[in-house]
């Protein structure tokens, strides 16, 4: 009865092998070739016919020379390390304010709830890039924050192509991916531990610290997961709203592809990102499939 | 015993919604602004809408995006919602750590990463770049998105209803059409509208693997929100943002008559 059900893999195997798979290794082949070659109109073709042959001078003809140039410059160098910090901060952020929600909502009754839920969900089937431009229109000088603050008779802020403005965005943005992870993890909650927590005279901020944070746990790591490993790679955040001082990487890679049109180096700056994110993608991996096994 | 909302419960719903809110109010509201200033309120005007209408471009790059989304959601409802079947019902078949992994990683992966790599897939291969080559690869990044709402579905799908059907007579491929599918029928749906909003949303892989003549709208809209704010973009924000909002209420409204209905229905037998 089994066999039948797994050869629905086929298809889907075979188109993520071609399409998602494969591709990565167009990408590694492309960042081990000389620009001089690949300068485009860059068109590589591999030489099948040529046989073992044509693969053996292939491969002696790969280096490393991008990877050196990519380590050698200080300011893809800078742009890694500060993807990093952008992702690790906008990440923690997006914990603070997406916990006392979720916990919020998991307190409301069950009709409540689920308006809420779908609250959480509507800016997600709503256009990513006009959600960041609108912030253009709340931060920019002449913008709605500062005139808000003019009322106030506060001195005017200059927030717009700033480092703070992306971090806003990458808060904005991500907050519904932290949400609803945290959320299916309280909602799931038992309250009658919290009771017998309360019984045997628990007071309610160490219960939550013994009893609600340890089991939201999972729903933590797949919320942070979640936001931090789509936040290094982000080009449409600090594109829009970062000035020239908030290098990220996704948008070197872009700005090598699209203005540059350096191929190989591009390729080479995917490749390290990759090897970056290898690890949580994995954690996360593992994450889901024990969720989604565990008959959620 | 369950408490309600504590204050403290209630101001951080209050913020956390506000924050995720303003900007989309706000895009709204200037929609209708007769100013180009967001800070001046030059009254109400559906000026811009009218500017929309007559931009020729624009309406083009729309036609285009909401094509390539019905294809490429469509397609990537059939291989997700394969996908999920096989993760779900397969058991352990050779190689499914592998495809698991293939499936799922796609919903983490950076888009310049995917975007770069299906262009030089498209190169490698010959394909002219447009809008084939758009459609190919949304429905590459969507059909992981379907293949976990459907698979969230046939984890908590009675399988006895299957076996049962099989024991009656069906071949495997009746028990599924006519056992399975109608049950995970409303995931699939969800899973279709999900790839479908994705594909409508993209710019990174859209840009990457476009060509020329296949401009889809989240391009059209980056180059105009480069060049300055144009008030005609926060008319098409909200246009879309009423088309989402929309479907999604009607959505919610059949699912709550849905289980209204069931209800009567059972009351009726019992009773």
């Amino acid at each position: 009865m089994n066999r039948p059900r797994s050869r629905a893999a086929l298809l889907p195997a075979l188109w993520l092998a071609i399409f998602f798979a494969f591709p990565f290794l167009l990408v590694l082949r492309l960042s081990l070739s000389d620009t001089a070659l690949a300068i485009p109109p860059y068109t590589p073709r591999i030489d099948w016919s040529g046989g073992w042959e044509a693969i053996k001078a292939f491969l002696a003809a790969l280096d490393l020379d991008m990877y050196r140039r990519l380590g050698g410059d200080r300011l893809y160098v800078d742009a890694f390390l500060s993807s990093l910090r952008f992702a690790a901060t906008g990440t923690i952020l997006a914990l603070l304010v997406g916990y006392p929600m979720a916990y919020g909502m998991a307190k409301c009754r069950p009709g409540v709830r689920s308006v809420l839920l779908m609250l959480v969900i509507l800016p997600f089937w709503t256009s990513f890039l006009i959600r960041v431009y609108a912030w253009v229109g709340i931060l920019k000088p002449q913008g709605l924050l500062n005139g808000f603050l003019g009322m106030l008779h506060i001195p005017p802020v200059d927030l717009l192509y700033t480092p703070a403005a992306v971090q806003i965005g990458l808060v904005y943005s991500y907050l519904p991916f932290m949400v609803l992870p945290l959320y299916a993890a309280l909602e799931r909650l038992d309250h009658t531990l919290l009771e017998a927590a309360a019984d045997l005279g628990s007071p309610p901020w160490k219960s939550f610290w013994q009893v609600t944070w340890p089991l939201s746990i999972p729903g933590v790591i797949a919320g942070c997961l979640l936001c931090f490993i789509p936040m290094v790679g982000e080009f449409v955040i600090p594109d829009l709203l970062g000035g020239p001082g908030s290098l990220m990487i996704g948008r070197s890679i872009w700005m090598e592809f699209f203005a540059n049109r350096d191929w190989p180096f591009a390729s080479a700056v995917a490749i390290v990102l990759l090897i970056t994110l290898i690890a949580p993608i994995l954690l996360y991996q593992r994450q889901q499939a024990r969720a989604l096994e565990g008959g959620v | 015993m369950r408490r309600g909302p504590s204050w403290f419960n209630l101001v951080s719903l209050t913020v956390g919604f506000a924050f995720l809110y303003l900007p989309i109010v706000l895009l709204v509201v200037w929609s209708f602004n007769a100013s180009r200033l967001v800070t001046v309120w030059g009254g109400f005007s559906t000026r811009w809408y009218v500017a929309l209408l007559n931009d020729s471009q624009l309406l083009d790059a729309a036609w285009i995006t909401l094509r390539i989304g019905l294809i490429s959601a469509t397609a990537a409802t059939v291989l997700g919602t394969l996908a999920a079947i096989a993760l779900v019902r397969g058991g352990r078949f050779r190689g499914r750590t592998l495809f698991s992994g293939m499936v799922y990683a796609p919903l983490v992966m950076p888009e310049v990463i995917m975007g770069l790599s299906l262009l030089l897939l498209f190169v490698a291969m010959g394909f002219a770049r447009g809008f084939w080559t758009v459609m190919l690869a949304h429905t590459t990044f969507t059909l992981s998105y379907v293949a976990v709402v459907v698979h969230s579905r046939l984890v908590s799908f009675d399988r006895s209803l299957e076996e049962a059907a099989q024991d009656l007579g069906c071949t495997p491929a009746q028990s599924f059409l006519q056992v399975t599918l109608p049950n995970i029928f409303p995931a699939v749906l969800a899973g279709w509208m999900l790839a479908f909003t994705l594909s409508l949303d993209d710019l990174v892989i859209a840009s990457f693997t476009s060509g020329p003549g296949a401009t889809t709208l989240p391009m059209r809209i980056y180059s105009q929100v480069r060049l300055g704010v144009t008030p005609e973009i926060n008319a098409v924000c909200t246009l879309l943002i009423a088309i989402v909002a929309t479907g999604v209420i009607i959505w919610s409204v059949a699912q709550k008559w849905r289980a209204r209905e069931a209800v009567r229905t059972e009351a009726v037998r019992s009773g």
